[in-house]
């Protein structure tokens, strides 16, 4: 009998066949720390005894939540954190690279077939290279501070089949709030979402970050890429040295579910409150006033998500009515934006441009929603709260919908400004 | 001087005669738990001051130590953040009872000693019915009623028993890496 491919990373990394269903302690090749969890997974480190972190050199510690630090309790933190990274030799990004999730991919920290950690539930993220990357609680950090390696219960795999091409001003965003309405908040609970077909081979990473980021708002352990050419030509020159390999499940795998979606046949999808797996298409809320758009987080403020909402833009403005919020998800990114133009283009059209960091996805940090405000978020969640009052509403889209949303004043379709 | 971040204060709790359910929905988030504007700070008995703050007030208020929280399915879903089992905690709360849980926070209950029991339907638990949990005999008992509840898997049992991972870690100085079990 075949194995998927989380499968074959938890057998290569534990030298023995594991199976779904097993639990293993598995060693740990990356652990990603930030300033809202770390100080917990900090304490509880040095609760279980530990003085020296297992490998300092497998830790990365970044901050983006609250950055620069919105309050002295923010700052604080961040000071507690920075001492333990120089008392630890631990490599810390502090706030000048971006939003973790992405720092994380952009720095090499996450390559094809290791077992990557991080505490943030966006950690499923990782998954776009071909890692098994999933997110974990401050106290299981501490262990894997301590120790370098976790329990894991090996999860079952459910395939996500993608086949067709997006029709224009649809993508990954859109498809993945589709699976997210269809599998459910909990369908993939305690599994792993292995995304594949035409659809996904012929997107570019940042797409596949997208898909996977939301891998969790199903519940999901981790979504998954099989690496491909793309991945390998993604991690040359933040990986030296790596040389690809194959890693796929086998064709004789067992897989707890597969599922074909239709990429040919989407339109734009949007998340209503208060739930992620709540999504319509776009023409069900067309028309829905807003107070504030954000466009940004790990789920979308890469470059491509800047420029799709650049092309809907055109030279015209955003609304007068409508805050709009724009954080590149990175360094990186917002240099590749700045140079292409775009943050000039946002400017101009009436746009706040931020430094990157999780912005008002966080909910505790800035662009907050009074009580009956309404926001529209390319971010991956609108739970009541979320994004600051809860008595306000969030609706979760892709940049474009965003952008052409921003444009109106009111909920709009992309394909039609 | 001892960073005020490495300390966690230990309150003393008298638990009640008589316990009561709160009951929630399906799918309560762990933002719903405890609010992003909260996560700087990591004392249990502070973030229970805001345990459900804007969603639900009154559990703040008038939360008794050794209440159990009642959920329906997928409790706990979203973030990561260990502060929401840990503001339960703080607020005394030694179980919560759910149809489902979502992965990481039913982790996190059991790593901070907040056990997370399953059972097939708790439509019929009503909030403010009297309650208690015998660990033991697997049972919850509502209003006199007992229902059955599932324990943890056996990998986490020992976490549990031992009264959560930092207390667990302490008894250990290395792990047997790649040890494998069925659960």
């Amino acid at each position: 009998m075949g194995s998927t491919l989380v499968e074959k990373v938890f057998s290569d990394r534990c030298r023995t066949d594991v199976r779904a269903g097993e639990v293993v302690m598995a060693p740990i090749d990356a652990a990603m720390i930030h300033d809202i969890t770390g100080p917990l997974a900090i304490r509880t480190f040095r609760e279980m005894g530990g003085e020296r972190v297992c490998d300092p050199s497998r830790v990365v510690m970044l901050f983006d939540h609250q950055v620069p630090a919105d309050s002295i309790a923010a700052a604080e933190i961040q000071a507690f954190m920075r001492g333990f990274a120089r008392e630890q030799g631990i490599r810390n990004y502090d706030l000048r690279e971006g939003v973790c999730h992405q720092v994380v991919l952009e720095k090499g920290h996450a390559a094809p077939g290791e077992i990557v950690i991080g505490s943030d539930s966006h950690t499923c993220m990782y998954g776009a290279v071909g890692a098994f990357a999933t997110g974990v609680g401050s106290t299981d950090m501490g262990f894997a501070l301590r120790f370098g390696a976790l329990y894991f219960r090996v999860p079952e795999t459910i395939r996500a089949t993608v086949d067709g091409a997006f029709p224009a001003r649809v993508g990954p965003k859109d498809l993945i709030l589709s699976i997210v309405g269809d599998i459910g908040a909990d369908g993939a609970t305690y599994r792993a979402v292995e995304f594949g077909g035409e659809a996904v081979s012929g997107m570019a990473l940042s797409g596949r970050m997208t898909l996977c980021n939301m891998a969790i708002e199903m519940g999901a352990k981790v979504g998954i890429v099989p690496p491909d050419e793309q991945t390998w030509a993604y991690l040359k020159g933040r990986r030296p040295g790596i040389t690809p390999f194959e890693l796929a499940s086998d064709p004789d795998a067992t897989f707890a579910e597969t599922r074909r979606y239709d990429a040919a046949s989407l339109e734009p999808q949007v998340a209503v409150p208060h739930n992620v797996d709540h999504v319509v298409p776009v023409s069900k809320v067309i028309g829905t006033h807003v107070d504030q758009v954000f466009i940004g987080s790990c789920t979308n403020g890469r470059f491509e998500d800047l420029a799709e909402a650049a092309e809907v833009l055109g030279d015209r403005e955003f609304s007068k009515d409508v805050r709009v919020i724009v954080i590149p998800a990175s360094r990186e990114e917002y240099l590749k934006a700045l140079r292409a133009g775009l943050i000039e283009r946002f400017v101009e059209a009436g746009a706040l441009v931020e430094a990157p960091c999780c912005g008002p996805c966080m909910g505790g940090a800035f662009g907050l929603i009074a009580p009956g405000e309404v926001s529209l978020s390319t971010s991956n969640r609108n739970f009541r709260g979320r994004q600051g009052s809860t008595e306000g509403l969030v609706y979760l889209s892709s940049a474009a919908t965003a952008a052409a949303t921003a444009m109106a004043g009111t909920i709009a379709d992309p394909r039609e400004v | 001087m001892t960073h005020q971040l490495e300390k966690e204060s230990i309150r003393t709790v008298t638990l009640q005669a008589f316990p009561r359910v709160w009951k929630f929905g399906d799918d309560i988030d762990t933002d719903a738990i405890i609010p992003g504007r909260f996560l700087t700070i990591n004392d249990p008995a502070e973030l229970a001051k805001h345990a459900f703050e804007g969603t639900r007030g009154e559990f703040a208020q008038s939360v008794l130590p050794g209440d159990v929280v009642v959920g329906g399915r997928n409790f706990g879903m979203g973030s990561s953040r260990e502060h929401a089992p840990l503001a339960l905690k703080g607020a005394g709360i030694r179980f919560v009872v759910a149809e489902s849980f979502a992965r990481i926070f039913y982790r996190n209950a059991v790593n901070v000693g907040l056990l997370p029991l399953t059972t097939r339907s708790t439509a019929d638990f009503k909030d403010g019915a009297e309650v208690s949990v015998d660990l033991a005999a697997q049972t919850v008992t509502i209003d006199g009623r007992p229902y059955p509840v599932e324990p943890v898997p056996a990998f986490l049992q020992r976490i549990a028993d031992a009264g959560g991972l930092v207390e667990y870690a302490r008894t250990i100085t290395e792990v047997d890496l790649c040890s494998t079990g069925s659960q």
